[in-house]
């Protein structure tokens, strides 16, 4: 422990002494990228714009992606800062058509950067594929573009997305939000999104999604004081809080409840039931 | 309790002092030398609540005679004992039981030094890690009088080390060898010491292993083997005529333990133990036998079930404790009063992980600290007044110390947040003790009377415990940090009568314990351990009382051939009556001795009535009655003017199938045991 106390902080002095150098020595400042710290995904160019896509994950991953778009304009070679933007992701099956549940794109702190989250339900192959349409307006001007994307299973091919039929005949898309988890209790969130039509989608905002959190590995023992998932109205999702008792493989059994205290899908986990039909994975 | 003294009439007009330990000793030993009384291992001498468990002594004929079995381990010590019991899970590390309470209610210690152990599952008590080879007598104090070491319930027992002391007798050496027809235990152990009147330096070392035992009737008990070793060095170099300086050391090592009554074994049980010691006869004023001691030590715990043929999921469960700490006391004599004082202080380190690996390959281990790195920072301090009156005495004895937890890893604080949100990284607990006891001399009759108060700080697995599974109760055990401290009222007392050929004696205690703290089911919680049956928290009781009573008698037939007998009675419950658990049974034992010259010879007959009182809530069934029977014979030789002493014997002569109520889901103590030992002492 004392070691790595004495390299942390001998790293941070050298760095700050090679902070220091710079600064004196090239006193430009270079327009850094604020999205440095996240992957950029891909990146194409349409009406001489180039248009990347950003995220904290790796990939397109099934489940929740928050994407991070930004424009260059290849003309001036500066990133536009003053545009409206809309998009829809497409899945482009053998037989049909779909799109997914989305947000709004929206401006963040840094105007040249633009954000949104899209929840996609299946993986892209061979056959079949999604494509990001976008369209997004400059000075008055409306630009259109679509660029196929390839979104892949999750990494470490835990469930964290769950397309279902609930019992009033609906299709519902529900995902969890990203998580970091620890030993401890933890914030946990996810979105709801009724299945209006193939490419309508509406947030559901006041349904309860219960969870349980189980280890098969481990006798399927689960973990106290989790709370259940609730509409938050300003964060726009339903968040609630998850008990970890230990590091593993955890599966979260789920139930979702709509506003008649019905439940839709979902089954309680007992000894003789192991597993809700609706369910997230995360290991860590 | 203040100590305001005035200064003055050094030693001349006050008794010569002595501590009570000191005189008892010198008392039994002067039996000893005479070898008119013999002094039984488990005498309790009459002036004290005090009993002095003799391991060793340089009288080696005395230590010979006094001992049906030497080299036996010091569990089996300590269980021979009149008051201590032990709470076995096989046939390595008993816990240690005094007055019906253990490890957190008891403070015990190795020469006052504080030592935790490593285990969450209390597989290794503190007595596991001396052996007999490295002690000259363990001493056991019951209630708030054993607070000089630290804050307790039930009482303390202090583990004594074995040291030349500057005895001018030069090199001595001795070979000890033993063996164990039932578990084919075979010990092999040496001394080397040297000791002159400037310097000493005594070294041991001891080596035990045995195979699986045998319960009566002849079922092979699985996973009970053990092996250990365990080296001690001990020194001292005198500085000047009252000036010493000392030094202990002690290395302990056992591996492969089985415990056949639990889910897992153990493959290391290690310690290091070492301290550093300034004695000087006169200190500051009148202040005289001035001590000062440094010490530190060490202990690794590994728990696994490697070698379990069944097991739901494998784990490891390792732990790991530390503790640093010092003492300094000093003595002063004024007029009727003896006064000790003393500063003490620990810091102790205690974490325990437990992974586990899933059957599922594809999956991560499972990983929890069940143990959270809880550091315990303890200042203490201690005075003790023992006031001579007309034929009696009187003895006032208080502890106050300042104790601090901190939960240092945040992985450990976060968990602990799962059950108590609020919880804080650090506590502190203001820990008190006040004691009086009157001891009374009449004519045919003395009378040992005492009222005292005292309290502890929860333990760590109590305050922070995370999912330690209870193979008694079969429950998961969660701690609870905001634990109030457990708080004792102790009354005792014990009349002696001593005639001329019968010594009677009539002892009892009785604890009222207020926040008593044990595990409550909490039928809200899911189990963690596959199979377990529920969770409990640990929980403040509003009360429970525990009462002890015992009965001893000594009757001398003739100068040779002694006969003594033990019966004790013990009973506690909470405040609904609830029985609370490991409470003795109606428990007996009687002893014929014979010694002659050279000849000893004894007959043991120990047992319990059914255990009425037990409580199946904390796991425990009725337990039957047994009564068991051991003879011991010994004999001591000279060769080249070497003393060789030699004993024999046998342990449960008739091969009685039997368990008592502190055997760990009613584990099968061992049948008929033929052992003998040789020791060869080269002057």
């Amino acid at each position: 422990m004392k070691t790595i106390k004495f390299l942390l902080a001998s790293l941070i002095i050298s760095l700050s002494f090679i902070s220091c150098n710079s600064d004196s020595d090239d006193p430009i400042v270079i327009d850094e990228n604020p999205l440095a710290d996240f992957t950029l995904l891909t990146s194409f160019t349409a009406n001489n714009h180039t248009i990347e896509v950003y995220s904290e994950q790796s990939q397109f991953s099934v489940g929740y992606n928050e994407l991070f778009l930004r424009f260059k304009d290849e003309a001036t070679d500066s990133y536009i800062s003053n545009a409206t933007v809309s998009w829809t992701p497409m899945m482009h099956m053998t037989e049909m058509m779909h799109s997914c549940p989305k947000s709004a794109v929206t401006k963040t702190d840094d105007a040249s950067v633009y954000k949104g989250f899209a929840v996609f339900q299946m993986p892209g192959n061979t056959d079949e594929y999604w494509e990001l349409e976008l369209e997004y307006s400059v000075n008055g001007q409306t630009y259109n573009v679509a660029q196929r994307i390839e979104v892949k299973a999750p990494v470490d091919g835990n469930k964290t997305v769950n397309v279902f039929m609930g019992a009033d005949d609906s299709r519902y898309v529900l995902a969890m939000m990203p998580l970091k988890p620890k030993v401890a209790i933890n914030d946990f969130s996810a979105v709801l999104f009724k299945m209006e039509n193939m490419m309508t989608f509406s947030e559901v905002n006041n349904f309860k999604v219960m969870i349980d959190p189980r280890m098969p590995g481990m006798g399927n023992h689960g973990s106290p004081n989790n709370e259940d998932l609730t509409y938050d109205a300003s964060a726009k999702m339903y968040t609630g809080k998850l008990s970890l008792t230990m590091t593993g493989y955890w599966k979260i059994n789920l139930k979702v409840e709509n506003e008649n205290a019905e439940i839709l899908k979902g089954e309680d986990v007992s000894d003789e039931n192991e597993s809700s039909s609706l369910f997230f994975e995360i290991e860590f | 309790m203040k100590t305001e003294f005035r200064p003055g009439s050094p030693g001349g007009t006050g008794l010569k002092k002595m501590t009570l330990v000191f005189a008892l000793l010198a008392l039994s030993q002067g039996h000893g030398q005479e070898l008119k009384v013999d002094p039984i291992t488990d005498s309790i001498l009459p002036i004290s609540l005090e009993e002095i468990i003799l391991i060793s002594s340089y009288k080696r004929m005395l230590e010979h005679k006094s001992q049906h079995k030497p080299l036996s381990t010091l569990d089996a010590y300590l269980e021979s004992s009149k008051k201590v019991k032990t709470i076995k899970r096989g046939a390595y590390a008993w816990e240690p039981v005094l007055n019906d309470m253990t490890t957190e209610r008891l403070a015990v210690t190795i020469d006052g030094m504080r030592i935790f152990g490593a285990c969450t599952d209390r597989m290794d008590p503190i007595t596991s890690y001396v052996d007999v080879s490295n002690l000259s007598a363990v001493h056991v104090v019951s209630g708030q009088q054993g607070t000089e070491h630290g804050a307790t319930i039930g009482g303390a027992i202090d583990l004594r080390l074995e040291k030349s002391n500057f005895r001018p007798e030069g090199w001595s050496g001795i070979v000890e060898t033993g063996g164990e027809t039932n578990n084919e235990a075979q010990i092999l152990g040496g001394e080397l010491n040297y000791s002159d009147e400037r310097f000493y330096a005594d070294t041991d070392i001891i080596y035990r292993k045995a195979e699986n035992y045998v319960a009566g009737g002849g079922e092979e008990i699985a996973f009970s083997q053990f092996e250990k070793y365990n080296l001690s060095v001990n020194a001292g170099y005198k500085v000047s005529d009252d000036q010493k300086l000392l030094a202990s050391f002690i290395f302990d090592e056992a591996r492969d333990v089985g415990y056949p009554a639990l889910p897992m074994d153990v493959s290391l049980a290690r310690a290091f133990i070492g301290s550093l010691s300034w004695v000087q006869d006169d200190f500051i004023g009148d202040f005289q036998d001035w001590e000062t001691k440094l010490y530190a030590n060490s202990i690794t715990h590994i728990m696994d079930d490697s070698q379990r043929p069944d097991v739901a999921i494998r784990m490891d469960m390792p732990g790991w404790s530390d503790t640093y700490g010092f003492y300094s006391q000093a003595q002063l004599k004024w007029d009727k009063h003896s006064f000790l004082v003393k500063m003490d202080g620990f810091y102790n380190r205690s974490l325990a992980e437990m992974t586990m690996f899933p059957n599922n390959p594809n999956q991560p281990e499972m990983f929890m600290l069940t143990w959270p790195d809880v550091r315990t920072l303890n200042a203490g301090f201690f005075a003790e007044d023992v006031i001579e009156l007309k034929k009696s005495s009187l003895e006032l004895t208080t502890r106050v110390a300042v104790q601090n937890f901190n939960i240092a890893d945040e992985f450990g604080l976060n968990s602990l947040r799962i059950f108590y949100p609020e919880v804080t990284q650090y506590q502190t607990r203001l820990l008190k003790s006040v004691s009086a006891h009157y001891r009374k001399k009449f004519k045919q009759l003395s009378f040992n009377g005492g009222l005292s108060y005292g309290d502890r700080a929860p333990s760590v697995s109590e305050g922070f415990g995370f999912y330690l599974f209870n193979s008694f109760d079969n429950h998961d055990y969660i701690g609870d940090p905001d634990l109030k401290n457990e708080k004792a009222i102790e009354a005792n007392a014990k009349i002696s009568l001593p005639l001329k050929k019968l010594q009677l004696g009539l002892e009892g205690n009785y604890f009222h314990t207020m926040d008593f703290i044990i595990g409550e089911v909490n039928p809200d919680l899911g189990v963690m351990t596959i199979g377990a049956e529920g969770v409990k928290i640990y929980t403040n009781l509003d009360h429970a009382n525990l009462y002890n009573i015992a009965l001893d008698a000594e009757y001398e037939i003739t100068p040779e051939l002694s006969c003594t007998g033990l019966v004790s009675y013990h009973r506690g419950t909470d405040q609904d009556g609830r029985n609370l658990p490991f409470i003795s049974p109606l428990a007996y034992n009687a002893m014929l001795q014979y010694t002659q010259g050279d000849f000893s010879g004894s007959l043991t007959m120990r047992g319990a009535a059914d255990q009425v009182n037990f409580n199946p809530v904390f796991g425990e069934d009725r337990t039957g009655a047994y009564t068991v029977f051991s003879l011991s014979l010994g004999k001591a030789f000279s060769i080249n003017d070497d003393d060789v002493h030699v004993k024999a014997g046998v342990e449960n002569i008739f091969d009685e199938f039997y368990s008592t109520y502190s055997d760990w889901n009613n584990i099968p103590r061992m049948g008929r045991n033929f052992y003998m030992t040789v020791s060869y002492a080269i002057n």
